[in-house]
């Protein structure tokens, strides 16, 4: 199935990253809050309750890889599942 | 009088005055009942009430303790916002339905026997389809009968259980169950069913968007809760349930991120959610089972905020895909606000109800020494930014303009999604107030710098991750589609499977049928040849062939006779 872009504001491309205000608004964001709790690891003590979670920056690496790949995983799933939507109403 | 009838009756019985109440009563009549009941039930002592035997069997409809309470409370708090958020509706088969189907979700966890249960259970399934099919048209009305049949299969599974057992054991009283044979087997697929596991989940997303906007808020708090709570109940410690609840925790989250339908990402995020509370009953620890109480008890105020506030853009945008919506902020701030407040709960941010609950059951897993459950709970609490912590409020309300501008929800809804909006952070801010009321007693601090600050780190890391797929186009494009899940097994699959192979087996019954036919017609050929008119045995044969005949017969016989 293609990758049918809803319609933007007039004249904005579909291609090259998303630069809407709200994209990147949530993006940089993101970045900035990321950045300032990356490195309260160094500042506290982890009571870790499993002995890995205590490791560096674990939580950080995780929810990252979790989310990203739960993402791309979504989009080929997409790709796999998705139909028309009156598929089962024919 | 109230405190005298059982909990959850009164809420049936009184739905019953709703069509004859004048207008303006009946609002005040819809969420006065439900009220009325919560202070009854709070002034209710534990123990068991209106035992009696029949048929030799001891019926207890009425049994209080912590773990029933905690339920009646919050589906007491579930039927008065409901009730608020659906002050607008003039259609009176949906405010019966909604009320009925509130007091059968609160009368089955107060049921102190299995066949009581099996009839609230029942009760449940006939009310809350009336949520559907009221939003009327065709679409609905399917999904509505799919919706009914596999809760009424549930129901009967229910009562086979609960009747072998009590062939087995004598008895028909509802507690811990080991299970092992197949009355206690049959129970606990009964109890799947409407707790969603994985392949028994379809009819949670199939059914709940096509649900009316308010009748969703209804449906999305008890029939999967009351599941939760029987589960609880009948089944803590059953080892299986962890990996079965930590795979509903993740699957969803798939399909969560593909789906268009706000209100369809939303059941899947509440079928994720439920896989945390059946973690905790699968751990069955003291601290697992609080957690995933407690987790049911504040996931059904932040699961209806969720669904009212889609509700609400439901009612006013006229749509909730995602492909025709964003931008709605400007039109509707307070909805985007109460919104964000259940996104915020749902994605368990520290001081948000949905963290104290979830770390109880995250920190229980971890004690238990289920790593790999662990890692799964860690991964769908990531994940949850996928469907409620991020999807839902980004492409509703923010996301790229739609350009659509509509008037902010009604009054009522603003209030009821005001009233969940603070109960999420009342309950998240002051956790004795949900610990205090746990089945077991909770030695817990979740405020921790361990807690809040890996909590922190694994949400902004989850969501820069979301930010950086919907920047660079990654994110799977909102489209309108269906996407095929399990239940196209039953509503393409089998059908199918039935096209091909009945016409083969319609085929070899006629073959068969001819074949034998011919057979027949064949054998009775032979036979007249034998033995018709001019056959040979027909013939008149002379008498001293048939005397030497006689004579070989009857020497035949005396050897026989002899040996």
């Amino acid at each position: 199935m293609a990758d049918t872009e809803r319609p933007g504001p007039a004249g904005e491309s579909a291609r090259g990253p998303d630069r809407s205000a709200g994209a990147t608004r949530l993006f940089w964001a993101a970045i900035v809050v990321c950045a300032v709790l990356a490195p309260l690891d160094f500042f506290y003590h982890k009571h870790a309750e499993l002995g890995f979670s205590g490791s560096f920056g674990f939580y950080g690496w995780y929810g990252f890889v979790c989310c990203g790949l739960a993402g791309l995983a979504a989009r080929e799933l997409g790709r796999l599942l998705k139909r028309d939507e009156d598929y089962y109403d024919r | 009088m109230i405190a005298s009838l059982p909990p959850g009756l009164l809420l049936i019985v009184a739905a019953l005055a709703i069509p004859v109440l004048p207008d303006a009563l009946r609002r005040a009549w819809t969420v006065v009942v439900p009220a009325a009941g919560l202070w009854a039930l709070i002034a209710l002592e534990p123990g068991t009430y209106l035992g009696f035997a029949w048929f030799g069997a001891e019926f207890v409809p009425v049994r209080v303790d912590k773990l029933s309470l905690i339920f009646g409370y919050v589906f007491h708090i579930a039927a008065i916002v409901g009730a608020i958020y659906a002050l607008h509706v003039r259609d009176t088969v949906q405010h019966v339905a909604g009320m009925m189907y509130a007091g059968s979700g609160i009368g089955a966890v107060f049921a102190g026997d299995l066949v009581t249960l099996f009839v609230y259970w029942e009760a449940m399934a006939i009310t809350s389809v009336f949520l559907i099919w009221a939003r009327g048209g065709e679409t609905a009305y399917r999904s509505g009968m799919r919706y009914l049949i596999v809760q009424i299969v549930s129901g009967v599974l229910l009562l086979s259980g609960a009747i072998l057992l009590a062939e087995q054991t004598g008895s028909i009283a509802f507690d811990r169950m080991a299970l092992g044979d197949l009355a206690t087997w049959l129970i606990l697929l009964a109890f799947g069913i409407k707790c969603a596991f994985p392949f028994l989940h379809n009819w949670l997303p199939d059914a709940y968007p096509e649900a009316t906007v308010t009748g969703a808020v209804f449906l999305s708090a008890f029939t999967t809760k009351a599941a939760v709570y029987a589960l609880a109940r009948g089944f803590p410690g059953t080892e299986m349930l962890i990996y079965v609840g930590a795979a509903m925790t993740a699957f969803p989250i798939f399909y969560a991120v593909i789906e268009n339908d706000l209100r369809r990402t939303l059941a899947y995020s509440l079928n994720s959610q439920l896989g945390f509370m059946v973690v905790g009953v699968g751990i069955g620890t003291p601290m697992a089972l609080n957690g995933a109480v407690g987790h049911a008890f504040v996931s059904t105020l932040y699961m209806a905020l969720l669904f009212m506030s889609m509700g609400a853009v439901l009612y006013r945008a006229g749509t909730i895909e995602g492909s025709e919506l964003g931008g709605l902020h400007k039109s509707m701030p307070f909805t985007t606000v109460f919104c964000i407040v259940g996104a915020a709960s749902i994605s368990a941010f520290p001081l948000f109800s949905g963290f104290i609950a979830k770390s109880l059951t995250l920190s229980a897993a971890a004690y238990g020494g289920y790593a790999v459950a662990w890692l799964t709970l860690t991964f769908a609490s990531a994940g949850v930014i996928h469907h409620s912590g991020m999807k839902i409020p980004y492409f509703a309300f923010f996301s790229r303009d739609s350009g659509k501008r509509c008037k902010e929800a009604p009054l009522n809804m603003l209030i009821a999604m005001g009233t969940a909006a603070f109960l999420c952070i009342a309950l998240g801010v002051w956790s004795p107030a949900l610990y205090s009321i746990l089945p077991h007693d909770v030695d817990y601090e979740p405020y921790t710098p361990s807690h809040v600050i890996g909590q922190l780190q694994l949400l902004a890391f989850a969501a820069l991750a979301f930010a950086v797929l919907i920047r660079y186009r990654i994110y799977p494009a909102a489209i309108r589609s269906t996407n095929l899940d399990f239940d196209w097994t039953y509503r393409r699959g089998i059908p199918a499977l039935i096209g091909v192979v009945w016409p083969a087996l319609w085929s070899a019954w006629q073959g068969f049928l001819s074949a034998l036919a011919g057979g027949l017609r064949a054998g009775i050929g032979a036979a007249i040849r034998l033995a018709g008119p001019e056959a040979t045995l027909a013939r008149t044969w002379p008498l001293g062939s048939t005397t030497l005949w006689v004579a070989v017969l009857l020497g035949g016989f005396l050897l026989i006779y002899y040996l």
